[in-house]
């Protein structure tokens, strides 16, 4: 197989792994925190949702030293880990991490919208038919913001996949281990005749993102049933 | 047997109303903005007022004073809105077994109420796809479903036209033969009220005007007549 040399394949394999594994860790925090977004008013509200956007704010690089502040060996967050003999840092999980954390923020957004979107109304007719809080969660809410969900996985994925600052400062360049696909085509510009590497993995990241693209705009556009009724 | 005391102010709404009723199906009358739905959504806990105390059979769901609010979900209160509220994602199906238990029982009422309504046709159907008065009938059977000790009924002839209004009504005079629910009515029209209800408690702005039978309501219409927009 010619179509990409092995290191390249291992780079895009690496990189879908990433992709994959940071939206299913921050999956439930996401929904966890669109859900207390959406539909409670606490004090600190505006002092979370600061926080959440943060990643989208800050430079990649600053988000991924503070990684490696947290999650380095003398880390509060890695020393503790150590205690379980769990190492993040410069290994591929640490990758998952830096790119959940970067697609955090578009995860949390896709899904507050579309749980804003479900009718208040509804859920309160499940009330009055006996439904306490969970089963109104998973039986009106989640099936009725399902398409807004997985389109903020699509973005997520989409985000992580081509995640770059935040995981070469917190993990660096590891060939194997935490070079992905973006950190592979950083590699290959920074070496004499790696410009058809960089074609090649740039065409794949374009297929990629073309994908995801079309992937979060065909789910998120909208419900069968209500296409039927606006019909 | 409902046993209800309200007060409560939110913007142009200034309840304050305090009744008691012994009758099988009570229409609760007024013009629009009068607070009937306020009344309604007290009664199933959607509403929380400044100050209240309700009891249902002699069972206080809510009592301001003491302290005692039974939530929505247990208070086994069948509620049939305006605009249905249907689950859009559910087939008529799971929308009337939504709030039914799974006991053996349970099929057999669900049986007696899809005859009864005749929904047997529309089964598999989802809610988009059914006609106003097919949905209102479905709402009917989904509350009765839940095993109420009361159902509540607010409007739920207006926006359909004439001859679906009159079918529903038509299904809503044989449930009143045929099964023995304390209903409560809101509504502003007259016949209605004449159609369904054993006793009329009429409000306007928030307080009591009027507590009668439905025979001296039906005797001395014309003095209900101006709380009764003209349709």
């Amino acid at each position: 197989m010619t179509l990409l040399a092995p290191d390249e394949w291992q780079a895009l394999a690496l990189s879908l792994r990433v992709g994959v594994l940071s939206v299913v860790f921050a999956l439930p925090f996401a929904l966890a925190l669109a859900w207390l977004l959406s539909r409670k008013r606490f004090p600190g509200r505006l002092l979370l949702e600061s926080i959440l956007f943060l990643p989208l704010i800050l430079p990649p690089v600053v988000t991924g030293y503070a990684l490696l502040a947290l999650f380095g060996r003398h880390g509060p967050l890695g020393e503790l880990l150590g205690t379980f003999g769990i190492v993040v840092a410069f290994r591929w999980t640490g990758a998952v991490i830096a790119a959940a954390v970067m697609g955090f923020p578009l995860l949390v957004l896709s899904i507050r919208a579309a749980f804003d979107n479900v009718d208040r109304r509804l859920e309160a007719a499940a009330e009055t038919l006996g439904a306490g809080a969970w089963r109104r969660f998973a039986t009106i809410v989640l099936p009725l913001s399902l398409r807004g969900i997985v389109a903020g996985c699509v973005l997520g994925f989409a985000r992580a996949f081509g995640e770059f600052g935040a995981t070469i400062s917190f993990v660096s360049n590891i060939p194997g281990e935490t070079r992905t696909l973006p950190i592979a085509i950083y590699e290959l510009l920074n070496v004499p005749g790696g410009m058809p590497g960089v074609r090649r993995l740039a065409i794949v990241s374009l297929l990629v993102a073309f994908g995801a693209s079309a992937c979060a705009t065909l789910v998120a556009g909208g419900a069968p049933w209500r296409r039927r009724s606006d019909a | 047997m409902l046993e209800l005391e309200l007060r409560h102010r939110a913007g142009d709404l200034d309840l304050d109303l305090r009744f008691s009723t012994q009758a099988r199906t009570l229409g609760l009358f007024g013009p629009s903005g009068a607070g009937k739905s306020s009344v309604l959504n007290a009664i199933a806990g959607l509403l929380e007022p400044d100050h209240g105390r309700i009891a249902l059979d002699g069972d206080i769901v809510l009592d301001s004073a003491a302290g005692i609010r039974v939530p929505t979900a247990q208070r086994r209160i069948g509620y049939v809105f305006q605009d249905g509220r249907l689950f859009p994602h559910l087939s008529v199906r799971h929308n009337l077994l939504y709030g039914a238990g799974a006991q053996h029982e349970s099929r057999r009422e669900f049986e007696t109420i899809v005859d009864l309504l005749e929904l047997g046709s529309l089964l598999e159907r989802r809610p988009q796809t059914l006609s106003g008065g097919e949905r209102q009938r479905v709402a009917v059977g989904r509350a009765l479903l839940s095993r109420p000790r009361a159902l509540l009924l607010d409007e739920p002839l207006t926006g359909l036209h004439a001859e679906a209004r009159q079918q529903v009504l038509d299904y809503l005079q044989r449930l009143k033969r045929e099964l023995q629910v304390f209903t409560v009515l809101v509504t502003h029209h007259a016949d209605e009220v004449a159609a369904l209800a054993d006793e009329v408690v009429r409000i306007s702005a928030g307080r009591l005007v009027r507590q009668v039978p439905i025979a001296e309501f039906i005797a001395r219409r014309a003095a209900f007549a101006p709380a009764t927009a003209t349709r």
